[in-house]
């Protein structure tokens, strides 16, 4: 930010009157407004960080889930989540979790789950 | 699983702590406080306390105080991550008997920009590199170590970085306490885009939040960072600010979210006019989470006293505020990776001055007029300027975009040298992703929008309904990884260090098993420039090697340099050739007690020589402290400063059985000289053979005092019981003799 002199005692008239009480409610007040579209980025977005940890919680090592997110990555399905897709070609295909997991960690199966999420974007 | 509970009087046995960690699930989840409450102990009533430990190492003066070992209302913090977690394993232990439980692990440099989990056991660089099997590994010692002191320990690391909800669910899933998180850390120190360090963070948010982790945010670093600390307390509180309220919107109770606060200024300058209006300030506001009170590093150089003096001065913020969580720092971090000593200093120095300024508000009040409360205010409402502004200029992002934070200028005031972040820069920048309408995430824990609902209605509130369970459901699901690299791993490391491991041999050691470091402490006559070089000369000459000076303090530009150097020996000890100090014998306090009731004894005693330390002295003699008096012994006190010959001369006119010559100063050898005139007067008077001579004093070994002619002598530590024993021993040989 560009330099600037102190000018605290000019920019403070407004809060001078509050009372202790209401200045702090004012500054979480501010706080809360300044957070609240960040956490809803957080409820909309997601990332290959958070797919890796979603699939960690479906029980894979850490090595699968770096294999699994980038196949993923890369054929433009991470929007419908990592952990969807892995749970989707195992009800389809009516086998393990971990079986269909390991399946996409090596492209396997990759363009059926294109085709039942309607996903067109070039790989 | 079953595991042997450890015995105190055996090492830690590493080899079996690393092996057979495929099946070893954590013995709980979640922080843990201490059990705060008054502690009546010996003579004294301690408000700010919790309860005692089953076992510990007190305080050194402890020993005039009946061994009492109060300890703090707030959970107590170490910090231990020397690059080795094998070796941080026994400092764990270490600190945890001086009072620590709260073991916090620094992660190796580079970690948080490592896009993943690391797996396996390599060795750190100013940390250790986190992961699973490290953390199973400590945390299975920790299990044990809680058992041993009688106090949970929680451990703690980081979930910072690219790859933050990964390590949130690793943290879950073995058992770790406590954690840093705060996406501000990531965006402005570690250059992490600042879009994906807040998407992110909210999916770690939202796991620590369900295993019950405690939560330290990243704020402190800014005064660490910033060039005149002290100005940016405006700016940290928005900082608390932002992830407080962040954290709670995500889920995590307000009890768990622990706001990391260091008082920013130390001496010289005004330390307290400086930090105790913040620290108010900062209470009054986030009045609904805990503090974390951590000590100042900013302005530490090499010398651990002058450390010690600013962390004291920090501590006594503490009570005069409040603490949750106390954090040490070692007084060594301003020169290296802490080693052991130092770790346990700064848990003591923390326990000795929490424990002295005990119940200090019950008898001051911080004033509500005057300097501290307008500070205080000024403060705050220099804050709420803040936030204002970056309202103005769009929202958190812009604001970082701007260069907002980190200025040096105490806001409004700027000086356009905050850390600038570009909202489309750093690493990571675009990876975030939209979710579309059918996103859906089959696991716990899980943050923000998921579609399940598609699959069953019924499982939407349940996601992990749809794969019979997670990992946090279900633990046996989780897929454990013991190595990954051949070369550098914890059993080759082992393996270099095997010869001091369960053998006779061993090495001086600072932080690592077999290190062979050593510190010298060292005064030349000499201007610095001269007496570093003549310093590190020195240790050459001493046959170390990769000496180097770690500290220098100037006495006097000409007169005089204190220089302390470290370097490493390259020799072993064999401790099976060593010749060990006897043990003393002692008999039972029965038995001490018929016996002297059937042969009474009479002792004379006092300090010998120009000598006016009588504390010791007292301690051995009176009955309220366990001394001789206690046993029926009876003596008489001839006061300090005796001249020696008083001693003999008392003795022959009360027919005493014994001598008790207390010698402290030890200046010149006068300990010696007077054990020998004792002798000597003793036999002038033909009273030797009838008279048992003993010696005292914080210099005398047994060994010694019998060199100088002494029947016995007793060191630091020495007890009544020890003594009376001694007394019976030789009236039972006198006896034998007579008879």
């Amino acid at each position: 930010m560009k330099e600037r002199n102190d000018d605290y005692n000019k920019r403070r008239e407004h809060l001078k009157t509050m009372s202790d009480k209401e200045l702090k409610e004012y500054f979480f007040k501010l706080s809360e407004k300044i957070v609240t579209p960040l956490v809803d980025m957080g409820k909309q977005y997601t990332s290959k960080s958070i797919e890796r940890s979603v699939l960690l919680r479906m029980g894979f090592s850490s090595i699968e889930c770096k294999a699994i997110v980038d196949v993923l990555y890369d054929h433009h399905l991470l929007s419908k989540g990592a952990g969807h897709c892995v749970y989707r070609l195992a009800k389809d295909s009516s086998i393990p979790i971990r079986e269909a997991g390991l399946k996409l960690s090596q492209s396997e199966n990759v363009e059926y789950l294109r085709e039942v999420f309607d996903v067109h974007e070039e790989s | 699983m079953s595991m042997k509970s450890l015995d105190p009087n055996q090492n830690l046995n590493i080899d079996n702590i690393v092996s057979d960690l495929k099946n070893y699930r954590p013995k709980r989840h979640g922080w843990t406080w201490r059990d705060k409450s008054s502690q009546k102990m010996g003579p004294f009533d301690f408000k700010q306390a919790s309860t005692p430990l089953k076992r510990s190492i007190a305080l050194q003066s402890a020993r005039f105080l009946g061994g009492i070992d109060p300890q703090p209302d707030a959970v107590v913090t170490a910090e231990i991550a020397s690059g080795r977690f094998e070796d941080d394993i026994r400092r764990m232990r270490m600190a945890a008997y001086h009072g620590a439980d709260h073991i916090m692990v620094i992660r190796t440099a580079g970690q948080s920009h490592f896009d993943g989990l690391l797996e396996g056991t390599p060795q750190g660089v100013g940390g250790i590199p986190i992961t699973r099997k490290q953390i199973r590994a400590q945390r299975k010692a920790l299990d044990l170590i809680e058992e041993e002191v009688g106090r949970p320990i929680n451990y703690h690391s980081y979930v910072s970085g690219i790859a933050g909800p990964e390590i949130a669910v690793l943290f879950a899933e073995e058992g770790v306490n406590g954690a840093h998180q705060d996406p501000q850390y990531n965006v402005l120190y570690r250059n992490i885009n600042m879009i994906r360090s807040f998407v992110d963070a909210a999916e770690s948010k939202k796991i620590l939040a369900y295993d019950n982790i405690a939560q330290i945010d990243g704020a402190h670093n800014a005064n660490a960072t910033a060039r005149d600390a002290w100005k940016v307390m405006p700016e940290l509180l928005v900082q608390h600010a932002i992830n407080s309220v962040f954290s709670e919107m995500v889920g995590i109770k307000p009890e768990n979210i622990c706001l990391s606060s260091v008082p920013p200024a130390a001496p010289p300058s005004p330390d307290l006019k400086l930090n105790l209006p913040y620290a108010v300030a900062l209470r009054e506001y986030f009045d609904r989470y805990k503090i974390r009170a951590q000590m100042n590093t900013k302005y530490m150089d090499s010398s651990t006293r002058e450390a010690t003096v600013t962390h004291v001065l920090n501590l006594l913020i503490s009570r005069l505020t409040s603490a949750d969580i106390q954090s040490t720092i070692t007084p060594d971090e301003g020169r290296n990776v802490p080693w052991h000593v130092f770790n346990i200093e700064a848990l003591d120095t923390t326990k000795q001055a929490m424990m002295g300024m005990d119940d200090l508000l019950s008898m001051v009040d911080i004033k509500d007029e005057g300097y501290i409360i307008n500070k205080k205010r000024e403060i705050q409402e220099r804050a709420c300027l803040m936030l204002e502004e970056i309202i103005e200029l769009g929202g958190y992002y812009e604001a970082v975009e701007a260069g907002m934070f980190v200025d040096s200028g105490e806001y409004p005031a700027r000086n356009s040298d905050g850390i600038k972040r570009g909202i489309d820069g750093g690493i990571g920048v675009g990876t975030v992703i939209k979710r579309d309408d059918d996103y859906m995430a089959p696991v716990t824990a899980h943050f923000g929008y998921n579609n399940v609902s598609q699959y069953d209605e019924s499982a939407q509130n349940i996601p992990s309904f749809l794969i019979n369970g997670s990992t946090f459901e279900n633990p046996e699901k989780i897929q454990y990884i013991d190595e990954l690299d051949e070369t550098d791993n914890v059993y080759l490391r082992m393996e270099e260090t095997k010869k001091y491991r369960n053998t006779h041999l061993t090495k001086p050691e600072v932080e690592w098993l077999g290190d062979g470091v050593v510190t010298v402490d060292l005064f030349f006559p000499l201007e610095e420039r001269i007496a570093v070089q003549a310093a590190i000369k020195t240790g050459e000459k001493m046959n170390l090697v990769d000496v180097e000076a770690i500290h220098k303090e100037i006495l006097h530009p000409s007169e005089g340099t204190r220089v302390q150097i470290k370097g490493r020996v390259n020799f072993d000890i064999d401790t099976s050739k060593l010749v060990l100090p006897e043990l003393l014998d002692t008999m039972s306090e029965d038995e001490v007690f018929d016996y002297i009731k059937a042969h009474p004894m009479k002792v004379v005693a006092g300090t010998g020589g120009n000598d006016e330390h009588s504390v010791g002295m007292r301690e051995v003699l009176d009955i309220k402290h366990g001394g001789v008096e206690k046993y029926g012994v009876e003596y008489t006190y001839l006061g300090t400063s005796v001249p020696i010959e008083k001693f003999v001369d008392a003795a022959i006119e009360m027919n005493a059985d014994a001598i008790l010559m207390s010698t402290i100063i030890s200046h010149d050898n006068i300990h010696y000289k007077n054990m020998r005139k004792l002798n000597d007067y003793a036999i002038e008077n033909g009273v030797r053979d009838k008279l048992i001579l003993i010696a005292g004093g914080t210099q005398v070994t047994p060994e010694i005092a019998r060199k100088h002619k002494m029947d016995q002598g007793f060191g630091r530590g020495a007890t009544g019981l020890q003594i009376a024993s001694y007394l019976i021993k030789c009236h039972k040989a006198m006896m034998s003799d007579e008879n």
